[in-house]
């Protein structure tokens, strides 16, 4: 996705001289493009993500674009307060590129997972945010938020081979994508993790159930009324995401359910623990949090057969 | 030296496209921000319109004395502290804003952007605001009123306030930013933040110090407010700055040192040589409290307001 992202932007950066592309000293071989292309709108401006904010808030309201890139992790977290006092508050168009969602830097370990980035973010008033599935959507993805007003939010990950089978690369801001429908149960995936759900759903289907798919790619603001629609239509919601299960695309399902009275269970699929300590490859991870193909079909089955589990909170 | 060539080497380039990107104001009315229109490219020669350009009556030292004034009384009425921190700063907004500032207008593109970093100072900008008419006696005297804008901090809605500040440790990214810009565009807008010496503790500033020293933004102005006072203590007390112009210098700003209360010395300080290859850094060592005996150096005066004794005496000092 990230070298996807940064091709795209090249293109649109031959076009409009106000994009200008900030790292903090990460993306080697992949922000490379960007910067030969254009030596003068480049800044690598060293491991300090508190200032490339700032920067960013000041260059946006000279009237530039700025593109800010770095890990979910660090450019989220360490830069949090200036997100939210600098291209939050005063409503700028600073564009924050987070590679990394979830487990994809397995090995590099905890500091370096992001499992909680959507959560903190999605909180912020006018801040959107874009988790694309795949390399494809989310070059389709930049195409088409880049120019909107206000800060955009880009959880990246690092795949630039994989795509998610019916994508296509399709993208809609205001219309979540739906790979399969179904009326047992509907799976909602954020992220590059959809390659999984969807690879869960094909093996529900084989097994005669009838599950629904929904790619939501644009988070914040939340396309409410497609979500509305589509889970007002099955008894079981299930959420897939490599994030904790709190403040994600589970808590939103979940707010969505609860404050349009709809009759229908949510599951959330997600990191439930701290994920320190033993650690290997991002499958690894991935399975030890239920996230692998086959532990979505578990989740899947006990969801369809079974009572209500004991939920989050009851641990 | 080849980040000062690649700076200068866009601004040709930018202005052969006949773009001013700068001049693009960013539209909250529609979907999508507006795109750059080559009228907004003319930048009017602008020179140092100032209050006491309008109404020579208002000398830089009235100026000190009208925004004293308007601390002592907007803090009263408020019942809000911060009075040391904005008599310490006092003159060196009157400097800005009584002649080196070149703002035309609050909403004009071009005009050299000023940050206030130490928000909590922000009754002393309210005033320098209403001396250039920008914001009107009502929202001063609305200072911490329900529904009004001029909170404890600055809040970009008001006309004047460039960025909302509050949090210490942000404003110098803002204008590091602002000052980037400027030069991407050819313009030559300057950028003014004034930051408090305890500011500096936090690591934030140093990263946007390295940045502008590694950019040669010659166009950016750090004013620190060296008054040697934190909330709880004294700041060799918590953590020693000193030498502060030192820590500046050595990481490559061109370091003035000045008497925070000399209009003379500031006016002729802030309005120093934008061509240099470095930003520059006004150490100006002020007094905390400046005006008010009893203010002067006291911890106390951070977040106290005053009883109605004390307040006369303060107008008494300040007025006379």
């Amino acid at each position: 996705m990230r070298r996807a992202f940064i091709r795209t932007l090249v293109d649109l950066a031959e076009d409009d001289e106000r994009i200008l592309l900030l790292t903090g000293d990460l993306g080697y071989t992949v922000v490379e493009p960007f910067a030969e292309r254009f030596p003068a709108r480049f800044f690598n401006v060293g491991v300090a993500e508190q200032n490339m904010l700032g920067l960013a808030t000041g260059l946006a309201e000279s009237g530039f674009i700025p593109f800010v890139y770095s890990m979910t992790t660090f450019i989220v977290l360490r830069a949090y307060e200036f997100i939210r006092n600098g291209p939050v508050a005063h409503g700028l168009p600073v564009r924050i590129v987070g590679v990394g969602g979830g487990f994809e830097y397995a090995s590099a370990g905890f500091t370096h997972f992001g499992v909680d980035d959507v959560g903190v973010m999605r909180v912020q008033p006018g801040l959107t945010i874009v988790a694309p599935a795949d390399h494809e959507q989310a070059a389709s993805a930049l195409r088409a938020t880049w120019r909107q007003e206000g800060p955009i939010y880009y959880r990246l990950g690092k795949d630039d081979v994989s795509t998610v089978p019916g994508l296509n690369g399709r993208f809609d801001p205001q219309r979540p994508q739906t790979l399969a429908d179904g009326h047992e149960l509907l799976i909602l995936a954020m992220g590059a993790i959809a390659r999984q759900a969807e690879e869960a759903v094909k093996q529900l289907a084989a097994a005669g159930h009838s599950v629904g798919l929904i790619v939501v790619d644009t988070v914040s603001p939340p396309p409410l009324e497609r979500l509305r629609h589509a889970l007002a239509s099955v008894p079981v919601a299930m959420t897939v995401e490599a994030h904790y299960l709190v403040g994600g695309l589970g808590s939103l399902v979940s707010e969505v359910v609860a404050e349009r009275g709809l009759p229908c269970r949510v599951v959330r699929c997600g990191v439930a623990t701290m994920p320190v300590g033993r650690t290997g490859s991002e499958a690894y991870m991935a399975a030890q949090h239920g996230l692998s193909t086959e532990g979505l079909v578990a989740s899947a089955l006990r969801a369809l057969n079974g009572p209500a589990e004991a939920g989050h909170y009851d641990s | 030296m080849r980040s000062a060539c690649r700076l200068r080497s866009l601004s040709v380039g930018a202005q052969e496209a006949g773009h001013d990107v700068a001049a693009t104001k960013y539209h909250g009315g529609g979907h999508e921000i507006i795109p750059s229109h080559p009228m907004n490219k003319n930048v009017v020669a602008r020179g140092r319109s100032s209050v006491t350009d309008r109404d020579p009556a208002t000398s830089l030292p009235a100026l000190a004395k009208q925004i004293r004034l308007a601390i002592l009384h907007g803090s009263k009425r408020a019942n809000v502290g911060h009075i040391g921190s904005a008599l310490s700063v006092t003159d060196i907004l009157a400097a800005l804003y009584g002649q080196v500032l070149r703002v035309p207008a609050p909403d004009d593109p071009q005009r050299d952007r000023f940050i206030l970093s130490k928000g909590h100072a922000a009754l002393a900008l309210y005033a320098a605001l209403r001396a250039r008419d920008w914001i009107d006696d009502e929202t001063l005297a609305g200072y911490c009123r329900d529904h009004t804008f001029a909170g404890v901090h600055p809040d970009h809605h008001l006309p004047g306030i460039d960025f909302s500040t509050g949090s210490l440790g942000q404003g110098l990214s803002f204008g590091a930013g602002a000052a980037l810009a400027a030069k991407l565009s050819g313009a030559d807008r300057r950028v003014y933040v004034l930051l408090s010496d305890a500011e500096c503790n936090e690591g934030s500033v140093w990263e946007s110090v390295m940045f502008a020293a590694q950019h040669r933004l010659s166009n950016l102005v750090a004013i620190v407010d060296v008054n040697g006072q934190q909330a709880l203590d004294h700041t060799h007390r918590v953590l020693d700055l000193s030498p502060l112009e030192s820590r500046w210098s050595a990481f490559g700003w061109q370091t003035h040192v000045v008497d925070g209360h000399d209009l003379e010395q500031l006016t002729a300080t802030l309005t120093c040589d934008a061509a240099s290859a470095a930003p520059h850094v006004v150490v100006a060592r002020t007094v905390f409290g400046k005006g008010v005996s009893f203010m002067e150096g006291q911890i106390k005066w951070h977040y106290m307001s005053m009883n109605d004794d004390e307040y006369q005496l303060a107008l008494e000092q300040v007025d006379r």
